[in-house]
């Protein structure tokens, strides 16, 4: 098949043939559930006052916010996303584990993407002989139109795509018609022109190239997936040597179940032929599944003849034993092990989001310079103190300092006159207050440790201890 | 074909494709085509490459580079940059140069972006002296910026004289001006010493004693004031508080008496703009010790731009 001396090979085009069968109509549920959570996602609305937007998923960078339902993540609770992003990792370990490429066949937006234009193909061009056709024939002008149709169509979907993209990092209506009304930032516009284009190649196009060339993750997979991972198996044992329905007639001893019809090959998107035995082209999509099924239940034989399987399973059919059950396969000790993790993972996630307060307080101690003496022999340390208020209202947030004998402090905008071991500030609704505050001590002052504690001012009463040190001329 | 040399690889039978001779544990590489989509690809980031050499500037030669048909510079770029950014800040500058400064403190905005700007030019201008965070250094001479002891004045006002006009600068008539006379060869060391005792105990770090009191008001007083408490008119520094400008020791303040040093300080006017003195001041004021601007309302006349 493969010439030899030939160091590049030119694509060939991958008409896949229509199918229905159970795999098949999974792979459509996923389709409209994955991409309906795409296209649906920026659209709910969440309300959240007058001082949020009312986006239910909402990536806000120029403030630095995450928004998902009830859950508010600001920049120092990124452990959240980080915490999410590890369990995704795990999540996918977890399924590859178990059911093998199950993300490459149904979930990976390579595939769904693909697919659709699979579809797109369909309706345009007909089913695989007819594409065939189609593409051997010359350009006339009516191949020209039927192409340029489903170009159009195929960039309408990219663009659909680039442009839903946009909508998570911003109120997703405003955005939308200030878009159209070219009123939008240029990085949007830039983002969607950037998506349009890798849609339209690499879903258009590129396809099964960008899984075999292009992913790392089918490099990952085999060392993810085990003896024991189900994938899709042509069961050789079963189905060699293979011959045609007249000829295993005439002699039904000599040949297997297969009788070499290529509807497994036919149907498969990526091109390839099961029957070669596992390879990365292999996407488990199961499609070739269904499309033999389907022939052996027209020929009268048992159906499974390409099917999922491990490899004991593998080897335990071709000795004639029976594979194990299903539960035994997907319960074992290492996925038993990644459902643990990825739970605990979750849990403790969930934990933190629980006793999360919505208040916060952070102090940094300046150290250039890192005390000051007054000329009344007092002691003046500064501090950056910064008060985070996480609700969407305002909220009043008294400081207090203690530890320090005879300590007060001001601020730039409470003057010295006014100094006191405690101050109450407004913090304005989802916001972080900055405040300068000069804590001093009379003179003579030893060097220690001094705690500032913010407490809300509301029912709450949240409250979020710092210890700072406090300096003195003693200690230099 | 057969009699090629390129033949004698081996070929697999089950593919029928040429292994390319490499073996690991006894899993060889069949020599299987790239997609010609990837060579394509290959070519054009050559193509690209090129163009970009073409374009911007690349290579380098013995006295300068290429310069890029597009005529691009990083240089230039900076240029363009910084142009904008003065652009941007042309808007605040011109309310800065437009409000009487003392007025500074009521627009908490106004003053916010004027202390960062003031900050901003102390961090090229004055760090070499004051140090980066103000602090200054006693072993030098340069005071500290953050405390409210001011030699000469601590107002938003008189310390944009002070940067304006700088301190003992010969070539400046309205410059800060003043000389404290070496006592050396006037005063006797035992009389140096009971002076160097009652400085101290103007801040409590002594006991009073009667001789070095008559010295002090015979000498001293004019300047520093009967209780030592400094004047602002000469940069008098106050020696009855806490801080010393050039150590509290008694060997500094006997090295003070006999040979003084006086600090100088360049004046800013001519080398910087009006409004980023006008910055530096509310920057400087905001350390910590900044003091109110007390208006003198009895006498318009007096202009508040004089030595306050
Ligand atoms: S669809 Fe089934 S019977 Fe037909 S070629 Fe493929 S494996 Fe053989
Ligand atoms: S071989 Fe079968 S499971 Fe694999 S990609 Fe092709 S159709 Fe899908």
């Amino acid at each position: 098949m493969n010439s030899p001396n030939h160091l590049y090979e030119a694509v060939k085009t991958v008409h896949n043939k229509r199918i229905d069968g159970r795999f098949r109509r999974f792979k459509w549920l996923m389709m409209i559930v994955t991409l309906a959570i795409y296209y649906v996602t920026p659209w709910l609305r969440w309300d959240r006052g007058p001082y949020a937007p009312d986006q239910a998923v909402l990536v806000d960078m120029a403030n630095r916010r995450f928004y998902m339902f009830g859950i508010e993540i600001w920049p120092h609770e990124f452990y959240f996303v980080a915490g999410l992003l590890i369990m995704a990792g795990i999540g996918l370990f977890l399924i590859t584990s178990a059911v093998g490429r199950a993300w490459c066949g149904y979930a990976c937006p390579q595939t769904v993407w693909t697919d659709l234009f699979q579809h797109v193909d369909r309706l345009i061009d007909g089913d695989r002989n007819a594409r065939i056709r189609l593409e051997a024939a010359p350009w006339t002008w009516s191949k020209v139109l039927r192409r340029g149709v489903k170009w159009t169509i195929y960039l309408a979907i990219a663009f659909a795509t680039g442009g839903a993209w946009i909508l998570y990092f911003a109120d997703a209506p405003t955005l939308f018609a200030e878009f159209f009304a070219l009123d939008a930032a240029p990085i949007a516009y830039a983002t969607v022109a950037v998506l349009t284009l890798t849609t339209f190649t690499l879903g258009g196009f590129m396809r099964e190239q960008v899984c075999i060339y292009m992913c790392p993750w089918p490099r990952i997979q085999s060392a993810m997936m085990d003896e024991k991972s189900l994938t899709v198996t042509y069961k050789d044992w079963r189905g060699e040597p293979r011959g045609s329905v007249k000829k295993a007639q005439k002699d039904p001893e000599a040949f297997g179940d297969c009788i070499d019809c290529l509807q497994c090959v036919a149907v498969c998107p990526t091109g390839i032929d099961i029957r070669e035995g596992p390879q990365i082209g292999c996407i488990t999509c199961a499609l070739c599944i269904d499309a033999c099924d389907k022939v052996m239940a027209d020929i009268g034989r048992p159906r499974g003849l390409i099917d999922y399987a491990t490899l004991e399973d593998c080897a335990a059919e071709a000795a004639g034993k029976a594979p194990k059950p299903i539960w035994k396969t997907l319960l074992r000790p290492r996925t038993v092990a990644y459902t643990l993790i990825w739970g605990s993972i979750g849990m403790a996630l969930l934990f933190a989001l629980g006793t999360r307060t919505h208040t916060d307080l952070t102090v940094s101690a300046d150290r250039n310079p890192p005390f000051m003496l007054m000329s009344d022999g007092s002691i003046r340390n500064s501090y950056t103190l910064r008060l985070r208020n996480m609700e969407s209202r305002p909220r009043d947030m008294e400081v207090a300092i203690a530890g320090l004998p005879g300590g007060v402090f001001w601020t730039d905008t409470i003057g010295q006159n006014e100094a006191a071991a405690s101050q109450t500030f407004t913090v304005p609704a989802d916001a972080t207050l900055p405040v300068r505050a000069y804590v001093a001590a009379p003179p003579g002052a030893a060097a220690t440790e001094i705690t500032f504690t913010l407490t809300s001012q509301d029912e709450q009463r949240e409250q979020d201890v710092v210890e700072a040190g406090f300096t003195t001329p003693g200690e230099q | 074909m057969a009699n090629d040399i390129q033949d004698k690889r081996r070929v697999d039978e089950a593919t029928n494709t040429e292994f390319v001779g490499h073996e690991w544990d006894g899993i060889e590489e069949l020599d299987t085509p790239m997609p010609r989509w990837w060579l394509w690809t290959f070519y054009l980031t050559i193509a690209w490459s090129l163009a970009y050499v073409i374009a911007y500037p690349a290579w380098p030669l013995l006295e300068k580079g290429t310069e890029g048909v597009l005529g691009w510079t990083s240089r230039g770029q900076l240029a363009e940059q910084m142009s904008a950014a003065e652009m941007a800040r042309a808007d605040v500058r011109a309310q800065i140069a437009a409000t009487p400064l003392e007025r500074l403190p009521e627009d908490s905005a106004l003053l916010a972006q004027a202390v960062a700007g003031g900050r901003a030019a102390f961090l090229v201008n004055c760090v070499q002296c004051h140090g980066s965070g103000a602090a200054g250094s006693q072993e030098l001479g340069y005071p500290n910026l953050n405390d409210d002891d001011w030699l000469w004045g601590g107002d938003i006002r008189a310390i944009e004289y002070t940067l304006t006009h700088g301190i003992r600068q010969q070539d400046h008539p309205e410059t800060r001006q003043s000389q404290m006379p070496a006592f050396a060869g006037i005063l006797t060391p035992p009389q140096v010493g009971a002076v160097v005792d009652h400085v101290l105990s103007l801040s409590g770090q002594a006991q009073p004693n009667a001789e070095g009191a008559a010295l002090f008001a015979q000498n001293c007083s004019l300047c520093h004031g009967p209780a030592g408490q400094g004047d602002r008119t000469y940069g008098a520094p106050n020696l009855a508080d806490a801080i010393w400008l050039r150590g509290s020791t008694r060997a500094a303040i006997t090295s003070q008496i006999l040979a003084p040093r006086m600090g100088m300080m360049p004046k800013w006017e001519g080398r910087l703009d009006p409004v980023t003195i006008r910055m530096l001041a509310a920057y400087v004021h905001s350390l910590g010790g900044g003091e109110d601007f007390v208006e003198v309302a009895a006498d318009p006349e007096v202009a508040v731009d004089e030595q306050p």
